[in-house]
């Protein structure tokens, strides 16, 4: 280690500030001399032959564990049926396949990786050695080549002394990439109208969610002898159940919620008017990002967002009284047809959902 | 101590042992020799630190093979089915094929379940163990020059595991991810100007529109991944070219590396280390029950559950949406979403950027133009360990807030005052974090200072003839000594050009004071290290 104590030797510097050296390796002033390596413990197995008998046949076992778990995997994967459920205490009832498959494939990759690592632990060298750094930086005289070696390209290509040439490859390779971002443009249509509008018109029939069959095409439309105060109830238009394919992007910005309240708890004189009997229509959508609202608090009519919390207040026009959400909830405007169902009187007045630049 | 070896003969014999042949045959194609003999006894530290960075390569490679799996059964499409697999509770119901061939991979195809759950957890591990390694080669200083560039392939490989994560979630088609999506939409339509049309050509028309599963399809299984591969590769090569830091302690020094030879220790610990990292999530996998989503059912824009929450490491941003006050401009026409704008884009902009520049302000601040290979005890540099706890603190607290629903009604707390106080605590925390891991960083210099000085405390109390009592010390081995005091102790810079401000141009004075005034606040505070002088000082004159 004499070399090592020499080394020591020239790390005794303190300079400090601005001037250290470039690419230097940072030296310390260390005011205790580096003693050197430690000595080297030797372990049981180092020394005891029985001990590493004992580590080699440990390793083995681990290895054969593992071989063994792999072969159990593949039996388990043949034998256990695939919708088998078992009550495994205290996992309770869980699919039989799943879980042995998982333990087995588990026990085989640990058992192999424990096996290698106790090999390296117990059996392999753990005598700690220095290796040299070498520098990263190139010595002066390489890079002095390279520098000459590029300039000679450069010369050679006659980049520097041909500026026509120069300056057209420079705005050519400008230009090239416009074709990469001009092919993207069919990703999508223009917005153009389309978040202003929603499928509500004049005498939409207002079906209730509820009602509705498991292959979404007939429901029921709502009397307002349907909805108590204090109830809420989810719905959609009537065109929602010919929709097809276009059933998410129509109920994106149609879907709407009906509360009764008692007409005397509406603070709005146009809420009210907007309504039937105190029975009021508000968009379902989130005015922040777009959730659907869903949590209803009867007692304040209070109807609050699950994923950002912003709550709404559905007795003063849905305004905004709590979280991130910054407009208040859009209210379709209601009324009786002549059946004596519930329908729009027209579409929402504002767009619905998430602000967006060209809203205004 | 040195690879090459003068008395190794020149090898011109034939091979005989199989594993010479096949040596033999590469050689005399590929010319390997020369890098074997560089590498296959390379050197590497050994700390238990330095293998976070395995678990994220290891949680990668399972990624890779669960996601080959996967993407034999699973089909990239919105087009809607009506289901009638097995899973009876969703019997005839309409969903898109997507949702449908995941709950195909769930019930009916063996192993698939087990691969699903293994590629959610090991994605859930893979980001994990990215943050705990970033954190880790933060508070050590080991993004210092020489590897300032492998601490942004890491930043860029940081960035896109969230990415990658996030895309993975939104595949399936479920009634979560759909809502994931929805989100991420809205936080889409709040960028000025070009945020409708990102929007409209990213999901090919209105939200959710029918595209935007395949699309994410390919952005998940190629082009991300692909880059992932391409950067990861780049960071290993780095890390094997400019070799592993190291921490102090005799025998290691900024010239050297001390540890255990690649072939064959490490072959073995870290190859063994892949089986444990893959055995433990291939077990976790099939045990705990992740993503079970056919207990959401299919994405529908009208449906929500409350208490949805995201993978972990989209938190942040959940909690930083939730915590945003609801500021909206609007003006000549438009709409500026101030509240989904800042807690989306603005705030994760500038907490990512902080991160991917650190390193660079640092060498700024510090003027330190050398290499380091030594890392740094977080003690050592309080200033730095402060931004870094201050930073974690900033996070911690959006990401608190991510679960503010789930925490008022476990705790039967009101989830306006859970807001309200994170939404203070978000700047009042980090500041007082700061000041806090700094002067534990001194106090812990000191303690360090004193163990130096007047050894360990032995635990043995001895009485004096005189009848004082007093606790032995037991003197600290040349070894810890060393360690202890090796680090270096920084001063802050002496910067000429700030007084001097003669002919220099404005600005660059404006900086030289912004630097004075930074490298005094890094460094303007400190602990010095015992000298030899007060050592021999403390044994000569006895132990209080």
């Amino acid at each position: 280690m004499s070399d090592e104590m020499k080394h020591s030797d020239e790390l005794a510097h303190s300079g400090h500030g601005d001037d250290h050296g470039h690419g230097a390796v940072a030296l310390h002033d260390d005011p205790f001399a580096d003693p050197g390596l430690p000595e080297h413990h030797v372990r049981l197995t180092d020394i005891d032959e029985k001990a590493a008998k004992r580590a080699e046949r440990q390793v083995a076992i681990l290895f054969a564990i593992s071989a063994l778990s792999a072969i159990g995997f593949c039996v388990a994967y043949t034998e256990i049926p695939i919708n088998k459920i078992y009550d495994f205490f205290p996992l309770g009832q869980v699919g039989a396949s799943n879980l042995v498959l998982g333990a087995l494939l588990g026990l085989s990759l640990f058992s192999m990786g424990a096996g290698a690592v106790y090999w390296a632990r117990t059996l392999m060298t753990d005598v700690e050695f220095p290796q040299e750094r070498h520098h990263l930086e190139s010595d002066p005289v390489t890079k002095a080549e390279a520098i000459a070696e590029f300039q000679q390209g450069v010369a050679d290509s006659g980049f520097t002394s041909r500026p026509l040439i120069r300056r057209t490859l420079i705005g050519a390779m400008a230009v090239l990439p416009l074709p990469a971002l001009w092919i993207l443009r069919d990703l999508g249509p223009l917005p153009q109208q389309a978040l202003r509008s929603t499928a509500w018109t004049a005498g939409e029939l207002i079906i209730n969610d509820n009602t509705v069959s498991l292959d979404g095409t007939t429901g029921q439309g709502i009397k307002p002898a349907d909805i108590t105060i204090g109830s809420l109830v989810s719905a959609r238009p009537q065109a929602a159940l010919s929709a097809g394919d276009d059933f998410n992007d129509m109920m994106i910005k149609s879907a709407i919620l009906l509360v009764r309240m008692d007409p005397a708890d509406i603070h709005s004189q146009q809420e009210r008017d907007w309504g039937v009997d105190g029975i009021v229509a508000f968009s379902k959508i989130c005015t922040h990002v777009g959730c659907p609202v869903s949590l209803y608090e009867q007692q304040t009519h209070h109807m609050l967002c699950p994923c950002h919390q912003s709550t709404f207040d559905l007795t003063n026009d849905g305004r905004v009284i709590f979280g991130p959400a910054a407009r208040s909830l859009p209210q379709l405007p209601i009324t009786v047809n002549s059946d004596g169902y519930l329908v729009a009187v027209s579409d929402f007045t504002v767009p619905v959902g998430p602000s967006f630049w060209e809203r205004g | 101590m040195t690879t090459e070896n003068p008395s190794v003969t020149p090898y011109t014999g034939t091979p005989t042992t199989p594993a010479g042949k096949v040596g033999d045959y590469l050689d005399q194609r590929l010319g390997i020799a020369g890098a074997a003999k560089k590498n296959l006894r390379k050197i590497f530290p050994d700390h238990w630190s330095f293998m976070l960075g395995e678990i994220c390569l290891y949680s990668f490679i399972i990624l890779l093979l669960s996601g080959i799996f996967l993407t034999f059964f699973f089909t990239p499409s919105m087009n809607e089915v009506t289901y009638n697999g097995s899973y009876t509770p969703l019997d005839g119901i309409k969903m898109s094929e997507a949702y449908a061939s995941t709950l195909n991979i769930s019930f009916d195809v063996r192993g698939g379940l087990l691969m699903r759950q293994i590629h959610h957890w090991a994605a859930l591990v893979f980001v994990m163990a990215i943050t705990v390694h970033m954190l880790r080669i933060f508070f050590t200083g080991a993004f210092r020059k020489p590897r300032e560039l492998n601490w942004l392939i890491g930043f860029g490989l940081f960035v896109l595991a969230l990415l990658e994560g996030f895309a993975g979630y939104s595949l399936p088609d479920d009634l979560l991810s759909g809502t994931g999506l929805r989100i991420a939409d809205g936080v889409i339509l709040s960028i000025p100007i070009v945020g409708t049309y990102v929007s409209f050509f990213l999901f090919g028309g209105q939200f959710p529109g029918t595209m935007i599963v395949q699309r994410l399809f390919t952005i998940h299984i190629l082009l991300v991944p692909g880059l992932i591969l391409g950067l990861i590769t780049a960071h290993l090569i780095l890390v094997f070219y400019q070799k592993h830091t190291q921490w102090a302690g005799p025998g290691r020094n900024e010239k050297n590396v001390v540890g255990l030879p690649l072939m064959p220790v490490y072959m073995a610990k870290a190859g063994g280390f892949f089986f444990l990292v893959f055995g433990v999530i291939a077990a976790v996998g099939g045990m705990v029950s992740i993503n079970p989503v056919w207990l959401y059912g299919p994405y529908v824009p009208n449906q929500l559950t409350a208490g949805s929450q995201p993978d972990w490491y989209i938190g942040f941003l959940e909690g930083a949406l939730r915590m945003m006050p609801n500021v909206e401009w609007n003006f000549w026409g438009h709409t500026l979403s101030l509240n989904v704008l800042i807690p989306a884009a603005i705030v994760p902009g500038i907490l990512f950027t902080g991160l991917a520049v650190y390193p660079f302000i640092e060498a700024w601040v510090t003027g330190d133009k050398r290499e380091h290979h030594i890392l740094d005890r977080p003690r050592n540099m309080p200033t730095r360990t402060g931004i870094g706890v201050a930073g974690c603190t900033f996070y911690a607290i959006l990401w608190f807030n991510g679960a503010n629903d789930i925490i008022a009604t476990h705790f039967h707390l009101s989830l306006e005052s859970i807001t309200w106080t994170c939404r203070v605590l978000v700047f009042v925390g980090p500041v007082f974090a700061f000041w806090v891991t700094r002067r534990i960083c001194f106090g812990l210099q000191r303690a360090d200072r004193d163990k130096v000085l007047h050894g360990r405390e032995a635990g043995i109390i001895v009485r004096s003839p005189e009848g004082e009592f007093s606790e032995i010390h037991a003197p600290l081995s040349d070894g810890d000594r060393y360690k202890l005091t090796s680090h270096e102790v920084h001063r802050p810079l002496t910067l000429t050009e700030v007084t001097d401000s003669n002919g220099v141009p404005a600005p660059r004075v404006r900086r030289a004071k912004l630097r004075a005034k930074a490298t005094e606040w890094y460094f303007g505070e400190r602990i010095e290290k015992a000298t030899e002088e007060e050592y021999h000082e403390s044994i000569t004159g006895g132990h209080h």
